[in-house]
């Protein structure tokens, strides 16, 4: 069990093989109720409170599906380029396995709602590669297992489980990609970029809050490689519990010099499930892949076919956003920006949230610094997403505004904007709070200016002979006894006025 | 005409935990291929013009709008369950992986 798995080195892997990945995406949409049933549909909650007979598979209880949840699933279609069925059916997909308490699961089998579509997916440099969508098809989460006993926590010798069905029946869309292939060295990447790119356009999209450490955007990756040249497909692994960015790229990466050393040897890739491990970034086996036959898939019988007519599908197409590579480019050609401070831009997430402080009245230039650099050191800290700090671009754009007029200087507005994040409330009512106005009376300036000259006579003759440039300590004299609070541009002014040497 | 082998049912048993004995299988496999039969006489009848179907009602599009409706509290919930523990249902040590 723990012996120590053999890997190829990675670029030997690509000179012998070609990488195929194919891409399952989950994601969870934000509907208010459950796919089936008028259950809540919200993360967390004390354990089965969020559950009815219809979610608990309760004898007698009949499924009713959710109108907004095929609406998000035919404009998430429709947003990945893909025919909209006119008519499809929800098939049941039967196991035994106790985080579903009905024994199966409500999904599509062959009558998917969206299919054949593609995501043209940019890559770090600014490289296009079109990802082709086989299928986008609606189904429903299943509950959460708890393992109890055993030496871990996990499965594998617990000694039973406890199951909580709040997350049973919340509307789920599985998109599901064609074999991607000819990315070489860049597979990891793309299947990175992928994911990145189908969470932008998601989030644009408000059909799900895509929050890949909650679990509302779930990645499954299917690896296989072909002798190089060789046209068809190896043996694949499916990468299961891969819950980040970096983890999709680092799990590919791992499965593709794993598999390299399999086949190099002369053995075989079993096709199983397999599990990527966070903590060191390998993958471990997993139980063998049933093959669909297994799951004995049947036309939901407690359902009647959807047909979206022609008019309702436009009309949704009608409500779709600009798509984000789009504004992208409309905001690199609006705000003139290079293509690194636009990556910056996007690299950060701080696109939209700049946007809306530009919106709120800021300068460009201004917006973006505050956004992409200092707001993005406090989302860091607090390991969080830049859209989720507690402070508003209106907030924002307000502590910039008072910059601008002198109010406050950049020192200060950091500070008020601290404040603001610790829940001190407003810009406004920081500034007060604290204190916070910059010192722009002279009289107040020129009596801690004075203090400063007559402690440093030796400073005073150096400005005095021409040296204007030593004037700097006493500015930073002046500023450490104004806490800060002073410009230190006027603060200049005076000092060199002064002395005289204006 | 044999449709479905001893093994395959075995198999079918298994995947619907089922517990059929061996003397069982060899009972049902022979029904089981009448049953088949029986079915696939509709397949004669039904020509080209005629659609599959999978539910009575001629019905589409049975949609529910997305408002919450009150469900069981967390104890009528568990009150069926064999077995409880904080707030969750109990059952017994899974072998396998989640789906």
């Amino acid at each position: 069990m723990t012996t120590k798995t053999e890997t190829m080195d990675y670029d030997e892997v690509l000179e012998r093989f070609d990488p195929v990945l194919g891409l399952e995406v989950h994601v969870e949409l934000s509907t208010r109720t459950k796919m089936f049933c008028g259950c809540p549909n919200a993360f967390g909650g004390e354990p089965n409170t969020h559950v009815c007979p219809t979610c608990l598979g309760l004898p007698g209880a009949l499924p009713v599906v959710n109108g907004s949840a095929v609406e998000s699933a035919i404009r998430i279609g429709l947003g990945l380029n893909c025919e909209i069925a006119g008519w499809c059916r929800f098939a049941r997909k039967n196991y035994f396995y106790p985080d579903m308490p009905k024994n199966f699961q409500t999904s599509q089998y062959d009558e998917p709602i969206a299919f054949d579509g593609y995501l043209d997916v940019e890559l770090g440099d600014g490289e296009t590669v079109r990802v082709g969508i086989e299928r986008a098809h609606m189904e429903e989460d299943t509950g959460k297992s708890l393992h109890v006993g055993g030496a871990t926590g996990r499965i594998h010798g617990a000694d039973y489980s406890l199951l909580d069905y709040n997350r049973a029946g919340v509307p789920l869309i599985e998109i599901v990609t064609k074999p991607i292939t000819g990315a070489g060295r860049r597979a990891p990447e793309v299947a990175r970029a992928y994911v990145s790119a189908l969470r932008d356009l998601l989030r644009a999209m408000g059909v799900s809050d895509v929050r890949m450490d909650q679990g509302s955007l779930r990645c499954d990756a299917n690896v296989s490689l072909s002798p190089k040249g060789d046209e068809v497909f190896g043996t694949r692994s499916e990468t299961k519990n891969v819950n980040s960015l970096r983890s999709v790229e680092r799990a590919v990466r791992y499965e593709m010099t794993r598999q390299a050393s399999l086949l190099s040897r002369g053995a075989q890739v079993v096709q199983e499930t397999r599990h990527f491990q966070e903590a060191d970034g390998t993958t471990s086996a997993g139980r063998p892949k049933e093959t669909s036959e297994d799951y004995r898939y049947f036309p939901e019988p407690d359902l009647v076919p959807i047909a979206p007519s022609s008019a309702w599908i436009e009309e949704l197409r009608s409500t779709l956003p600009e798509l984000p590579w789009e504004r992208r480019r409309r905001i690199q050609q609006d705000w003139q920006l290079t293509d690194e401070e636009l990556r910056d831009l996007v690299n950060t997430g701080a696109a939209d949230v700049v946007a809306a402080t530009v919106d709120a009245g800021a300068p460009v230039d201004d917006a973006r610094s505050w956004w992409v650099q200092f707001l993005t050191e406090q989302a860091n800290s607090r390991g969080v997403d830049l859209a989720d700090l507690p402070v508003t671009p209106g907030q924002v754009a307000r502590v910039i505004a008072l910059i601008g007029e002198g109010t406050l200087t950049n020192k200060l507005g950091r500070e008020v904007v601290l404040g603001v994040l610790a829940g001190e409330g407003d810009p406004d009512e920081v500034i007060a709070s604290r204190g916070l106005e910059v010192v722009s009376d002279d009289s107040a300036l020129t009596a801690a200016i004075d203090e400063a000259l007559a402690a440093q006579p030796d400073v005073v003759e150096k400005i005095r002979g021409g040296k204007v440039q030593a004037a700097g300590a006493i500015v930073g004299a002046v500023m450490k006894a104004t806490q800060g609070q002073a410009d230190a541009k006027r603060v200049r002014e005076l000092i060199l006025q002064r002395c005289g040497a204006e | 005409m044999s449709q479905i082998s001893r093994d395959e049912l075995a198999h079918l048993a298994k995947l619907a935990r089922l517990g059929v004995s061996e003397a069982e299988l060899d009972t049902f496999v022979g029904q089981l291929d009448v049953i088949l039969d029986s079915v696939a006489k509709v397949g004669e009848v039904a020509g080209d013009d005629i659609p599959p179907m999978s539910h009575a009602a001629n019905l589409t599009n049975v949609f529910r709008s997305d408002e919450i409706r009150p469900g069981l509290s967390q104890q009528e919930a568990l009150s069926g369950a064999p077995a409880a523990e904080d707030g969750r249902f109990c059952v017994p040590r899974i072998l396998g992986e989640e789906q």
